[in-house]
Formats: structure tokens, sequence, C-alpha cells
């Protein structure tokens, strides 16, 4: 719900499914690049309305590693001040790892057992889909997790690894692509390569579960686990989530949020079951502005957090899947 | 990517010399570098937590967090400006600065496998204290239910840190110590990454070498370099007091479980108990007192010791008429509750050369956490030793912070965030501020023989007296 313009940076890693206006893609980034200006320019409503997004588009997607244009590099950094400031922007998001990191610490502990002391998710593999600027991908990784963050927005994606590549301890074990969920399953060494998949505030903008369902399915090994949260479908979620947090309280930019693209816990219950996946716990999460903290809560009737379970067996629905 | 920032590190390291375009073109210079050189040497420089400081309390922080199971495999580094110091036997003569152990702290050294060591080398527990006054008859003392249980411990400094030292070489695969180490200064991120700026503490040290840490604690005392350093602002003042401390000889062995405290009109006078024929004095009085106590010869140095201790000099009439008066009424109210007063055993001598002073103040951080940065102890909080509660304060600092810290390694967390150090920040004022709040009143209102002062501290000291479950909460206060 007040998940922010995080989440509008990291969904879009199912573009190529989506088949959205490339009008959208354009503007999501031109807005990482506006939120950029307010930063280093004192003042920034003049570039509120670019005349130019094409090219500055480009810019950004031209970059590539080993040739780094200063500018762009100043870029990033003045990015990373946006994803990593926990008072900022998305400060909701950093408090939300408050519930979402041990929720997939614990689970994880109880489908595998206890892990090395210090760090308790070593020698598993992690997949964070829609990582933004690392947020929960960085917290996995210190646990002890190889984790892979993957987001086709790559201006976070390189915020994420300039972050992390500072501390040693993160350096080998997390990494970082731009890329989609859907590149990663047609690579075939990721066929059932991942212990985990993480989805965190990213499913509510897909078009198409179906597809996204099947890729966590094919890249999971068997017995593996998915990660979700969300926002669920309902009367309150919209008041939440669309009118008090994009209109009144103006927690999260307006637009960010597509009621019609929420999904309720049952729906995505049944469509993770017809795949394969068993539902092993799902519960409700309750975001408090004024104190800007999660808590867990009974009702699953706004947010809420799910975890599944790839069975080792063959799932009696694949064909349903194929899409 | 990963080149680069390592490079942009060394840049930054050598010149601090942020983005400059100069660092830039070193950068796409050495941006293609093969991956071996990635992980350079620079990169083990940074530690997930240095402690600044290897007294007692910083020590204890470090074989605190060596041990805790959450914590395995982060790097720890224990700076310390003296030498190690290490105690096979302990020395036949007793250390003038001795410190009382509560049982909470006690608990908390022997988790760490400290108090094994403290209890082989030596220390004396004691069962009970009297504190009264010498301006009228009020005392008051304190004891656990029944006398098996130890009241706290007197243990002197010297065999705390070599105690804590001990269990440190257990931890050696993790924590790492460097002793005759000198900080010249401090480099503070910003609160949240810049460009220009490394993210974390750089500590440079007398040596040359430069560090880098998530987390600093500052464990360096009163007068805190990571505390002045950061612009920590602190509420302070001096005590026009000093303290004088020496090793007592007693007349007689006794059984010597006792601690005695009288208040004195220029400041409180403590015996505490180190064996069954010597004590430790800690008298505080005014400086130019304790300047003629330190000159005096040992005869009469000694002289004064059992003056102040069973002198009633400072004793009025009147006071002393309706002190009685109030004891009667209150004897009569609840029979129970009175104690009989004991009397302190007399001092024959004095330990050779054992005579120092030094002075005394309180002061209080009014943050004990920054982004990155941490204090504990003595450089977070300073208290007078009337009631012995300065080391089991900066104890406490220690188990707080490291079940703080724990926890957060838990979650996955960055160790400097400021998130999880503010619930050490809260929970230590919480406890602190009332303590060293009421240390600071007992000693104004001892500071004084006017009579209204003297009447209003006598009749209190006697109600409290008269009230065990009152006397139960002050005890399990300040055992923690």
């Amino acid at each position: 719900m007040f998940c922010k313009k995080s989440v509008g940076l990291s969904f879009l890693f199912m573009k190529s499914r989506l088949k959205w206006p490339v009008h959208v893609i354009k503007y999501q980034t031109n807005q990482c690049q506006c939120a950029a200006m307010k930063r280093s320019h004192s003042s920034w409503t003049g570039h509120k309305h670019h005349t130019h997004p094409e090219s500055r588009t480009r810019g950004v997607r031209l970059v590539s590693h080993s040739t780094l244009d200063p500018a762009e590099v100043r870029k990033f950094q003045v990015l990373a001040n946006k994803w990593w400031d926990i008072q900022g922007e998305f400060a909701p998001l950093h408090s939300m790892n408050e519930l979402r990191v041990p929720f997939i610490r614990d689970n994880l502990l109880t489908v595998h057992g206890g892990g090395e002391m210090g760090r308790p998710l070593t020698g598993l593999r992690i997949l964070d889909v829609g990582c933004g600027g690392g947020l929960l991908t960085e917290p996995l990784g210190r646990m002890g997790a190889e984790v892979l963050g993957v987001d086709p927005v790559e201006v976070s994606v390189r915020t994420a690894e300039l972050h992390s590549s500072l501390d040693p301890a993160l350096r080998e074990r997390v990494r970082y692509r731009a890329c989609t969920l859907e590149d990663l399953t047609e690579e075939e060494e990721n066929e059932e390569a991942f212990d985990a998949i993480v989805a965190s505030e990213v499913v509510e903008h897909l078009a198409d579960l179906d597809t996204f369902v099947h890729c966590c399915y094919r890249i999971l090994k068997p017995g593996g686990s998915v990660f979700i949260t969300t926002i669920s479908r309902t009367q309150l979620s919209y008041m939440l989530g669309i009118v008090m947090a994009e209109q009144v309280l103006r927690i999260v930019p307006r637009g960010t949020h597509e009621w019609d693209k929420f999904i309720t816990p049952v729906e995505l219950e049944t469509l993770l079951e017809s795949s394969g996946m068993i539902v092993q716990s799902v519960r409700g999460m309750l975001y408090n502005p004024l104190t800007r903290c999660w808590s867990w809560q009974q009702s699953t009737s706004v947010n809420y957090a799910l975890h599944a379970i790839k069975q080792k067996e063959e799932p009696p629905h694949q064909a349903a899947a194929e899409d | 990517m990963f080149a680069l920032v390592k490079v942009k590190q060394a840049a930054c390291g050598a010149g601090r010399q942020g983005f400059s375009v100069r660092s830039l073109r070193r950068l796409r210079a050495f941006s293609t570098a093969p991956p071996s050189s990635e992980h350079g040497e620079e990169g083990n420089d940074v530690y997930d937590i240095v402690i600044s400081g290897g007294g007692m309390v910083g020590t204890a922080m470090a074989c605190s967090l060596g041990s805790d199971p959450n914590l395995q495999g982060r790097k720890i580094l224990l700076l310390e400006a003296g030498p190690k110091k290490e105690m096979d036997k302990v020395p036949e003569v007793y250390s003038t600065r001795v410190s009382s152990i509560s049982p909470g702290s006690a608990s908390l050294l022997s988790g760490l496998g400290a108090w094994d060591h403290i209890v082989k080398l030596r220390c004396k527990p004691y069962q009970k204290m009297q504190v009264w006054d010498a301006c009228s008859d009020a005392l008051i003392t304190f004891d656990k239910e029944n006398l098996q249980d130890e009241m706290a411990y007197v243990v002197e400094n010297d065999v705390i840190v070599a105690a804590l030292t001990k269990q440190l070489q257990t931890l050696s695969d993790q924590v790492e110590v460097q002793y005759r180490t000198k900080v010249v200064q401090y480099t503070w991120p910003r609160p949240f990454q810049v460009a220009e700026s490394i993210p974390w503490v750089q500590v440079s040290l007398a040596n040359g070498r430069t560090l880098q840490t998530k987390l600093l604690i500052g464990a360096d005392g009163p007068n805190s370099m990571v505390r002045r350093k950061a612009g920590i602002p602190t509420v302070k003042w001096n005590y026009d007091q000093s303290a004088v401390v020496a090793v007592l000889h007693l007349s007689e062995p006794t059984e010597n479980n006792v601690a005695w405290q009288r208040f004195l009109p220029t400041g409180p006078i403590a015996m505490l108990p180190l064996s069954n024929t010597e004590s430790s004095l800690v008298w505080s009085t005014s400086h130019h007192h304790a300047e003629e106590l330190l000159q005096k010869d040992e005869e009469s140095f000694v002289d004064a010791i059992n003056n102040a201790f069973w002198s009633n000099e400072n004793q009025s009439d009147l006071v002393e008429a309706a002190g009685s008066l109030f004891r009667h009424a209150l004897s009569v109210l609840m029979p129970s509750g009175s104690s009989t007063r004991q009397l302190p055993p007399s001092v024959a001598a004095i330990g050779p050369k054992s005579r120092v002073m030094f002075p005394l103040g309180m002061g209080h951080a009014s943050e004990y956490i920054r982004h990155r940065v941490a204090l504990i102890g003595d450089a977070a909080h300073r208290v007078h030793p009337l009631a012995g509660q300065g080391a089991n304060l900066g104890f406490g600092d220690v188990a707080c912070l490291t079940q703080v810290l724990s926890q957060a390694a838990f979650n996955g967390k960055d160790l400097g965030e400021m998130q999880h150090l503010l619930e050490y920040e809260t929970e230590r004022q919480r406890h602190n501020l009332p303590m060293i709040t009421a240390i600071d009143l007992m000693k104004r209102l001892y500071s004084s023989n006017a009579a209204p002062l003297v009447l209003l501290r006598t009749f209190g000291l006697q109600a409290t007296n008269a009230l065990p479950p009152l006397k139960e909460q002050i005890i399990a206060y300040a055992s923690k």
C-alpha cells in the first residue's frame, strides 16, 4: 500500500509480457531522474516537465559496465542517496524489513534447518525479484545467503550494486543483474537453481501473474520457497492504499498503484497451488504512518505476506500454467 | 562496477579528495583491471565493530560481542592505548582502585566466562551495607533477606581487566586486539550514503594505519575522544570534591562483610571490605582537605579516618532529639523496621604508598549514539563514587548493547544503523538517568549541615529504613 515509488521502479521486470505502452516505461525511468534532480539542484520544479524524456532514457540505457560516464556515475550515486535514506522516500520499505526479513528467515530456517552460527542462511541461493536499490537483498546477503537481485530498471540495479560493493561482507554474496525474471528463466543454468524466490511489493503491478508464477516454478529447486508480499484487492485496500496513501496523505505518488491489479490471498493461493506450489502461511501486515512502523495483524485485507513451497513431485496442472 | 568502487575507495582513502575529475580518470583507467585486484588489501580494513578503549567496560564489550552466537564471523577489533594487562598471580598488595560489582554485573561477567578468573584471582563479597549520617543518628542498612546472598563484590579494577583480558584471548579468532595503539582522528560518514564519501567511520591510528568500521563503540572513559570528536553534547559539572583512596589495615581480623559509608558534611567516607584484615577507603572531601589528608603522616591519617567514622562532633542536640523522636514513632508503627547500629572496625594502618587522590565530577552525554557510533560506560556517563555504581552502569550498557546488536545481526541489518542503536539509547537512558540523578541529589543533600536539610534527610533515611519493601526496591534497582 505505502510501498511508494520503489515499487514503481521495480515492477517492470515483466515488461516484455506486459505489452505496456512504451511511454509508461519511459516515464518510470524519467521519474527517478526527476528525483535525482531534486537533490542535485536547489530548484527542481523546472525539471518537472522534461521535454526530452527519451534522450535521457536512452542515456541511462546505454551505460555499460566498463565505460562509465562520470555524469552517469554521479547520477547513480545521487540515486543511492534516495534509496538508502532510511528517513526518506523509501522509509516504509526500509521499515518493512522489520517484518519481511524475519518472515523469510524463520520460514527458511523451518524448511532447511538451522544454518551456520551468525549467518543463518548460509548455503542458500535466493533470487530477489524487483530488488530496486537492494533494500531487501542486502539483509538476506548479510544473513549468509547467496543472493541475486534482478530489476529491469538499470539505474536501480547500479545503485544497489554500488551500495553493496562498499561492504566487504556483501561483495561475495550479493550480485545484481538488470534483467527480467523471464530473461533468467530462459537461461538454462537457472533451471531449478534457487532455494527461494522473494517478490516483495511486486506482484500487484503485474498484468500476467500466471507467467510470473510459472517462471518461479521453473527456476525454483524442488522444495524451494516463494515469498510474496503484496496488497489485497478489497474495499479497505482501496480506501487505504489508493485514497489515503496516494490522495490524502500522499505517502505514495499518485498513480503508483492500480487497484484492479491487486490480488487477494485466496486468488494468489489458488494460482500458486494450481502450479504446484503449496501455500504454507499467509499473514496480514499493517503500516502505521504515524510511527512509520509495520506490524503483523490477523486480517489480510490490506497488506499481506505469503510463503509457498514448490512440491517435490510434478505439479498436477502444469499444462495450465504453460500459457 | 566493483572495480570502480574499490578504486574510488582507494582514492578517497589516500587523500579523501572526493570525486574529483582526477580520481574519475584513475577510476576509468582501473575499471578494466582484472578481477583478482578487486579484493585488495584495503578491503580487509573494513571492520564490523571497532571498540575504542580497552578498560573494564571496553574489554567486557569485546568479550561479550565475541562470544555472541549471532555475531559469529563478524570482524571485531578492540583498540587500547595502553599495554596488555595480564595477571597470572595477584600482587601481594591490594590496588587502591576498586569497584563494587553488583550481582547483575557479576552474572554478566560469569556469562562471559570472566567471573571464574576473578574468583580465582581475588574478590571479596559483602552481605550488608550500612549508611549513616554524621550530623544525626539516622542510619539505613541494606542486606539480603538471608545473609547467604551476596549484596555485591569488591573487586580491584586491575583484576577485572586481567580476567576479561584472559577471557578475550580465548576469543582470538572472533576478536582482534591491538594494544599500545592510539587513535589520532575519527572521520564520520554522512547519515546516509553520499557520492563522495566512504559510508563507514574511519579511524586513523598513530601508527599511520587507517581503519574503517561499520560501528564504532566509544569505551574510552570520562574524557572520551569519541564523544568529543562526534560532537555529542554532555551535561557535566565538577563536584568541588576530590576522592582520597587508600588500602586500610584493620586493627584486628573480622568477618569484614559489611560496606560502611558515613556522610560527613564535607562528603561521604566509605570503607569497602577487601579481605578479613584489609579494607579499601574512598573518602570524598573538599580539594583542600584532600590535599591535607595526603600530606599527613601515616599515623595522623589513620586517626583522621577513625575520627571520621566515629566522631559525633557534627551532631546538634536539636536534630538528635527530633531524630530520636521520629525513630521512636516509627518503631511503634513498624516494630520490625528498625535496625541495630553496628560499629565499623577501627583502622590500624594504611598500605604503604597507597594514598592517591583524584577529582570528582559528574557527566552525562545527552546522546549515547550517533549514526555508526555508540558510547558505553564512563564515556556516556560519569557518576560520584558514593553509590558504587560507576562500573555497574557500564556493564549494564555492555549487556544491553550486545543484545541489541545480536538481534540486529540476526535480522541481517547493517550494525551501524540508527534504528536499533536508538533502542539501546532509550533503554539505557531510562535506567541510567534516574540513577545518576539520584546519586547527584544524594551528594547534594548530604553536603550540608544546615539543620532543615539534616532533619529532612534524617527523617527520609529513617523512614526508608523502616520500610523493607522500599529498601528491597532500592536494592533490586542497584543490583541490576
